[in-house]
Parts: C-alpha cells; structure tokens; sequence
C-alpha cells in the first residue's frame, strides 16, 4: 500500500486529508486484498464470538443450570446466574448460524478467496471491483440484523440453525431478523460468487491455463459455481418463510397447527417442503465449507513436502465431482423425516458415491507426502492434521449415510461429532493452515513457529478431548438442555464434564494464537517475497502486495508443483521462472 | 522434531479405536458411553450394521492415518538424506485401484442395508384376516405437542382416533413379544419419537399422519425422548414406556378410564417462568395469524 501507482491515484481520489484517505483505502476499498482482510478480520472476530457461544453450551451441558462463569450475573441476576431454557436455545441456534455464515464461509470465500485469487492468477484486480466492494457490505445489515437480534426479549433467534418451520415461523420477533440476516449473507456470496468466476475465468495471465491453476483456485472456483447455483434456492426458501412470517403466507404451514389449544396458522402448506430446499442449498454449503480450504491445503502440503502435488488432474476432477454430487445428496439430512421412505434409497447411493471422490483427495495427500523432504513448519502441521481428522468426519459421514443407521443417529451428538470433525476440525485446522501459510505474503512478517506449533498441539489434543467422546452419544439427542432429565441420560454427566474442561482448554489455547498472529503483525521479523519457497505467483510479488499486484505482467510457463524437478537445481521453480 | 508428530498422529487411530473399543464393550472410565442394549431383532440388525461399518471405518482409519503418520517419521527432512524429494506426479493406475476398491465396497453395503430399512420403515408388519393380509392396525396413536406427549388408545371399537378413545399422557404402556404400529401425529411443530433401546426413530410432522412400528422381546421401563427441536421446553418433552406381557397390559388398559394428569419433571420455577413468557408471545403471535386469517377471507370475498 505503500507504493502509489498510477493506478491507484486514478481510482482513488486522493484529498489531503489523512482521514478521509483512511476511509477510501480501508472503508470503501475496491482493492481485493483489502476487502480480503476486511473479511478476514471480520469473520475472526465473530469466531471469538461463536466460540464463547459454544462454550456456554458447553458449560450447560456440564454443570446444568449452575451459576454460569461472569456472564451468569449479568445476564440472570434474578435467577442467581442460572440461564433459562430459552437462552441455551438461543446459544446453540447462534453458535452455528455465526460460525457457519459469518465465519467460515466469509473467511474462505470472501477472505482467502477475495486475497488470492487476482494474486494466484496473476491479474491485477478483481474483475469487478465495486461488485466487490458491495459484496463485503452486504455483511454488515446481517451482523446489524444478528447484534439487534440479541436485545430482543427471547434473546435471539432460537429455532436451531436449520430453522425448520413452523416452530421457526411461529416463534418470536428474533427470528425475523434472522432471515434477514441470511438473506444479506447469501446476497453477500453471491456477489462474490459470480466476481470469482468472471476472475477466474477471463483474467488469468497469459499461459495460466485452467490446468495450470493451483488448487486453492480451483476450490475457490468450484466453490463460487456451488454458491451461484444453491444460494437462488436458500433465498428463495428464506423469502417464503419471512412471507410466512410477516405476511401470513402458509408455504411451510399445514392445516389445523395450534399453539396453546388455538388455531394459530394460515394453512395450506407443508413442513417438509422448507426441509428440502434448506438443505439442497445447505449440503452444497457444507461443500461450500471445505472446497477452499481442500484447495489450500493442497497447495500447502504439495509446498512443505517439497514435491508435486499427486494426481493433480484426479484432484481436480474429484473437487468437480463432489460438487455435482452434492447437489443430488440432500435427501441424507431427511431420511427420518417424513420423506418417502423409498427415496432414501436413492439418497443413500448418491451419498455413498460422494465418499468416493472424498476418499480419492485423502489418498492423494498421503501420496504427495510420500518420498518428499518435509518441512514440518505450523502451516503443515495444521493441514496434515487437517487430512488426518478429515478422515475421521469423512467415515462418520459414511456410517449416517447408511439410513438403518442414520435411524439411531439422527439428530443425536453423533452428528455434532461429524460435523465437527468436518467443519471445525478439518475446515478450521485449514484455515489456520491457511493463515499462518499467507500471514508473511498479507503483512511482511513473519509468525512466530513455536507459539504456533504449540497452538497446533493444543488445539488437536483438545479438540479431540473435546469432539470424539461424541461420537458414544447416539443415545443423548442434540439441542437438549438438559439430557439428565432422561434416567436413561444421567451417567454421561461426568462424560460431557471432559468434554467441557477439554472445550474450556480449546478455547484457551486460541489465546496462544491471537498473541502471536498480533505480536507478529508488529514485531515479527520481516518476510521477504518468498519465504517459503514456494512455486505460485504470489509470492513473486513483494509482501505485502503493492495495489494492482504485480509490476510486470507475469508470463506462466508451467504448473504450480514444480518442486524437486531432477533437472532444476533448486528444489521450486516458479511458475513465472523462464530459464529452464 | 518429527519423531514427536509423527506419534502424535499415531495416536489417532489408536486412541479413536481403543476408545471405541472400550465403549463398546463396557470397558472403565467410557463403560456407560455405549448405546442400551436392543430390545428388538430388527434393532440387532441396526446394531451390526453399525458396528460392522464402524469396524470398517476403524480399518481405514487406521491405514491412512498410520501411513500419514509413517510418511512424517521417514520423510522429514532432517532424516531424509537425498538432497532433493522424489519427483514423481501421478499414477493413473493407483488413482483407478483407489477408486474402484472403495467403490466395491460401498455398493455391496448400500445393498446390504436396504433389507433393514425395508424391515424398519417400508414394510408395515401385516396380520391375516379371513385368509387375506392387511397391514396392523395402529394400537394407540402418539399424538405429540409441545413439550409432552399424548397417547390415544384404541377403546372398544379397536380404532384409534374415534370418541371412544382411551388417552393418557406422557406414560405409554406396550406389550410385548409382538408386532406394535404407532400412529404418529403432531398438534403443532415438528417432534420426533426416539426409544434407544427399540432402535426407532421417526419424526413427527404436523399435517402427515405416520406410522412406526417394532417388535420387542423385553419388558422394561424405559423412555421416549424427543428428537427434534420444539422450542426452549425440548428438553422436557419426554415419555415413560413400560413394556409389559400381554396379560398385563390388558390389565393395565382395563384401568385405564380415568385422566391422567402429567406431570413436568424439570425445574418447576424455570419451567413456569418460561411458559408465562411464552404463553405471552405465543398469544400475540396467534392474535396476528387471527389477523392473516381474516386478511385471507375478506379478500375471498
Ligand atoms: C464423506 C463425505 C460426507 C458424507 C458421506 C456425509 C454424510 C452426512 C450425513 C448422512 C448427514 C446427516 C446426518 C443426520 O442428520 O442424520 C450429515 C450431516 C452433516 N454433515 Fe456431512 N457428510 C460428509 C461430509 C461432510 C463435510 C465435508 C461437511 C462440512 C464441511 C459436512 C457437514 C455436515 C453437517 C454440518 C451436518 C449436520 C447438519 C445438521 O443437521 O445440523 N459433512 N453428513
Ligand atoms: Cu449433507
Ligand atoms: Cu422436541
């Protein structure tokens, strides 16, 4: 930023005024990496957020309407710091709403999507950089919409991530603005969506063939077709439940419901119908999830073993697969329902098949660390145990899928351990991954290794502690607030006791991090424009990138895992490099 | 150093397999972690797939994990002694084995499955009258509401849902040693009906009428719980089921003329406060639905 191009004079009018400089370089940026950080910084936030929520889930279900820790007096003085029933609701409807909207899929998308794909095709900008720019604030009435939320008399939204109807449109005021939220969140991925594939499709620089993409842009690229395809759908079903809401409009809402012995709906309508058009948006999400961060563990693991990704071309075309089978898997949520039972059938081989390309990306991972000279800096630590607890969510995605046992497990904590093996075990650990891989090439420093080699440790035992006692739990049903009602429930106390210490220490550990990533911002030791030695065209740039990116036009003369060629004499070779 | 990661990724698979081996099998400190023991034959059959497909898992698990975990102890680079890594950037064939194998054996257990999902949720179990077989009839039908469960037996007619009903709350009593269908209902939103030891599940969506059944061979008192989210009192939503012979159940049924009251097994003051409030809401949200109502009928006119 500090270089000022001519370029950047052109876009930006400049004044005087430091202020009013600040505001149009950081506020109103069009700059994709600048709008990059701002989701970036953005989404870490709402993560410390979601995880406090977590925790007094967590604290819940440990220690049951007990004074719960600082908060407890605050927010329940009269009932001595006991939270009610509702609120626990309200926890976990958030925790998953915010982790899910406003922290991963803005951090992969709009964070490392918007910060690498110009720098990893070599193009100066984003192909439309106002479009972008609107992306980034269409964020902001979501997060206004969820904080106002939290002041409503139910506390907040409260009917479970997956807001199925009527509950959710017969609840409180809360949720009306949670629909909102979402809608300005799925405008928001839209934007970016159609911003990444017009990028990626008509700026690569010249010789950058759509085979010679590393793979953190084909996830990316994969990702943005998902969004551009299931993001109309959600929408849409949002718009129809906020219809049935405000307007009275009876899409989800059957004949004859009563709430307190009156008749308190319009009718007409069907419960299930929201259920299939959530989820055929919401299975490509969890997708939407984990492409990118698949993708950058790809380029990261392929890095540190100094050797070629293996089989480049079959992880493009498992990415491409999962992508259209996922959108023909999202009956595996349904299948006890109340939907056909003989569909699930059909639902049940589609998913099946989905494991296969899944299965394919792990082998290949294992097949790139395979005879290479590893480097077992954080960024690689963090992606192979990304591959290593990706495995782990990948098989107990297998076990749901067969509907016999999908009718024990549905909708009890053994689906909490899947999807927190995917999403924050495997999602997450890549996205630490991620940052501490593209920390130097964003800020110019350096992050410390042994405070982030002891996060990484931390962060797997606990996480472990803390989500693989889960998968025991097909007999404690889910968003329950207090299982020890149940007889049958009441010996897992000390169980979910473990897990708690083991969250409370997982959360502690991320201040390990937070004091690294910021004591590095200002006093780690400067990054040159390679540290890493790495072969993509980022890092042919100075760190942190100068606006409009590079200063000469790169030509790609190869693809981006050229390490260790026998007849280059380092062990890289850029992919701009001409002399070989 | 990497000696130390490689044995921590070691310990994945270890650690998940000797725990899932403990809770299985009742081992200290997760010997309580497992599922109940099933009542029902079709329940085994879940109960094998489960544990054949978790067996399965455990294996790969374990292979991929450990080479992951081999590949750290060989090929760091410290101990790796040729200067450069091992060029080599695919492999057609291995990609094929890799794909097909897997392939294989997914398909043999997406058939293998079919027969117990047939058992558990197509093919109603069916009785012969007059030489002909029709499906059971539905003994008691569950109709669920927030937060506590109804259940109305067949009276005299053997029809469920007719005046002569017989209707208890929150108490469910079955026989057992034959086939049981359950007609399920919601007054409101969506519950689901969840008995561990049965292995039956079924959400309950208002609007659709539906059906569940099993086959126990024991008696025992044990619970239903709800499955689906209802609201803040979810929790509370839960059911007595005691499976008895025949004989008893007769008795029992026989008794059976006077209400019954339910009771709410949670915090009593926690649990008034919430339905004050909510009673509340819920009035101000049937006074506007009132209001959509009358919207809809003045523009039919
Ligand atoms: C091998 C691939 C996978 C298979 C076969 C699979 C299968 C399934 C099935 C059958 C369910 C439904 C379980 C139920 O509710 O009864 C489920 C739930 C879920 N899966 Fe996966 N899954 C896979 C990968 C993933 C990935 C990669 C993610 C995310 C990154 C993910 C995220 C989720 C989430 C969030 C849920 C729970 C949704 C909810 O009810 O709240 N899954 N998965
Ligand atoms: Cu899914
Ligand atoms: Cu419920």
């Amino acid at each position: 930023m500090a270089e000022a191009t001519v370029d950047n004079l052109s876009k930006h009018p400049r004044t005087g005024n430091p202020v009013s400089r600040f505001v149009f370089t950081y506020v109103f940026a069009t700059d994709h990496k600048i709008i990059g950080l701002q989701f970036l910084f953005s989404s870490m936030i709402w993560f410390f957020v979601g995880g406090f929520l977590a925790l007094a889930v967590r604290w819940q279900l440990a220690w049951p309407w007990s004074d719960m820790p600082i908060f407890g007096h605050l927010l329940f003085a009269d009932t001595g710091g006991q939270m009610s029933p509702n609120f626990y609701t309200m926890l976990f409807t958030m925790h998953a709403s915010i982790m899910i909207f406003f922290v991963i899929i803005p951090i992969l998308a709009g964070g490392f999507g918007n910060y690498l794909i110009p720098l990893m095709i070599g193009a100066e900008d984003m192909a439309f950089p106002r479009v972008n720019m609107m992306s980034y604030w269409f964020m902001w009435p979501a997060f206004g919409f969820i904080i106002l939320s939290f002041f409503l008399p139910e506390y907040g939204p409260a009917a479970g991530w997956t807001s199925y109807p009527p509950l959710s449109v017969l609840n409180g005021g809360a949720q009306t603005l949670w629909l909102m939220a979402m809608v300005c969140v799925g405008i928001s991925s839209m934007l970016g969506a159609i911003n990444y594939l017009t990028t990626i499709i008509q700026m690569r620089a010249p010789g950058m063939t759509m085979f010679r993409l590393p793979m953190t842009i084909w996830g990316m690229f994969i990702t943005a077709i998902m969004q551009a395809f299931a993001l109309p759908v959600l929408t849409a079903a949002l718009l129809m439940q906020l219809s049935d809401r405000i307007l009275f409009t009876g899409f989800f809402l059957p004949e004859n419901v009563s709430i307190n012995n009156g008749v308190a709906a319009s009718g007409g309508g069907q419960a299930l119908l929201w259920q299939h058009l959530f989820w055929f948006y919401s299975h490509p999400a969890v997708y939407i999830m984990i492409l990118p961060a698949m993708g950058m563990v790809s380029d990261i693991v392929s890095c540190f073993s100094r050797k070629p990704l293996f089989g480049y071309r079959p992880m493009v075309y498992s990415i491409t697969a999962i992508a259209g089978l996922g959108f023909i898997v999202w009956g595996h949520h349904m299948f006890i329902s109340g939907m056909n039972h003989t569909l699930a059938m059909s639902f049940m081989v589609s998913t099946m098949l989905i494991a296969l390309p899944s299965g394919v990306k792990v082998f290949n991972w294992i097949g790139t660390l395979w005879g290479g000279k590893l480097h077992l800096t954080t960024p690689m630590l963090f992606c192979i145990g990304f591959v290593s607890m990706f495995v782990i969510g990948g098989l107990s995605g297998i076990v749901m899928s067969a509907p016999p046992v999908d009718i024990v497990v549905h909708d009890t904590y053994y689906i909490v351990a899947h999807l927190h093996y995917v999403l924050f075990a495997s999602s997450v650990l890549g996205v630490f991954g991620a940052l501490y891989f593209w920390f130097p090439k964003m800020f110019g420093r350096m992050m410390n290794e042994p405070l982030g080699k002891i996060h990484f440790l931390l962060t797997f035992i606990f996480l472990n502690g803390t989500f693989f006692p889960m998968h025991f739990l097909s007999r404690m049903p889910r968003r329950v607030a207090d299982p020890y009602i149940y007889d049958g429930l009441k010996d897992l106390l000390p169980l979910n006791q473990f897990m708690t210490i083991c969250a409370f220490a997982m959360g502690a550990a991320q201040i390990i991090f937070l004091l690294n990533f910021f004591g590095s911002l200002w006093f780690g030791p400067k990054a040159g424009r390679n540290p890493w030695n790495s072969n993509t065209l980022e890092w042919t740039v100075p760190s942190p990138p100068p606006h409009g990116n590079f200063e000469v036009q790169p030509i790609v003369r190869r693809g981006p895992y050229e390490y260790s060629h026998p007849d280059v004499e380092e062990d890289f070779c850029p992919q701009t490099k001409n002399d070989v | 150093m990497g000696r130390f990661w490689s044995i921590l990724f070691f310990l994945v698979p270890i650690l998940a397999i000797a725990t899932l081996v403990m809770a299985n099998f009742g081992i200290a400190p997760l010997e309580t972690a497992r599922l109940p023991r099933s009542f029902s034959m079709a329940g085994d059959t879940i109960d094998q797939l489960f544990n054949g497909i978790h067996l399965l898992s455990a294996l790969i698990l374990s292979g991929t994990v450990l080479s992951l975990g081999w590949a750290l102890w060989k090929f760091d680079h410290r101990r790796n002694d040729n200067p450069k890594a091992r060029y080599f950037t695919h492999n057609t064939r291995l990609e094929i084995v890799w794909t097909i194998i897997p392939a294989f054996i997914l398909v043999f257990l997406a058939f293998f499955q079919m027969k117990s999902w047939s058992e558990n949720k197509m093919d109603r179990p069916t009785l012969t009258v007059n030489g002909q077989s029709v499906p059971v009839p539905p003994i008691v039908m569950v109709k669920a509401k927030r937060f506590g469960w109804e259940f109305h037996y067949a009276g005299d007619d053997g029809i469920v849902d007719t005046q002569d009903d017989i209707y208890i709350e929150n108490q469910l009593v079955l026989p057992v040693g034959e086939d049981i269908v359950l007609q399920l209902e919601s007054r409101d939103v969506i519950h689901s009906f969840y008995v561990p030891e049965l292995r039956l599940k079924q959400d309950i969506v208002p609007g659709m009428t539906q059906f569940a059944w099993f086959h126990s061979r024991e008696a025992g008192d044990i619970e239903i719980m709800c499955t689906e989210l209802c609201g803040w009192g979810h929790y509370i939503m839960k059911a007595d089921l005691k499976l008895v012979d025949r004989s008893t159940y007769d008795l029992w049924l026989a008794e059976q003329k006077s209400p019954y009251t339910p009771e709410f097994k949670s915090n009593p003051e926690v649990a008034a406060a919430e339905n004050a409030r909510y009673t509340e809401s819920d009035a101000r949200l049937e006074r506007s639905a009132q209001a959509g109502n009358d919207l809809a009928e003045n523009s039919i006119e």
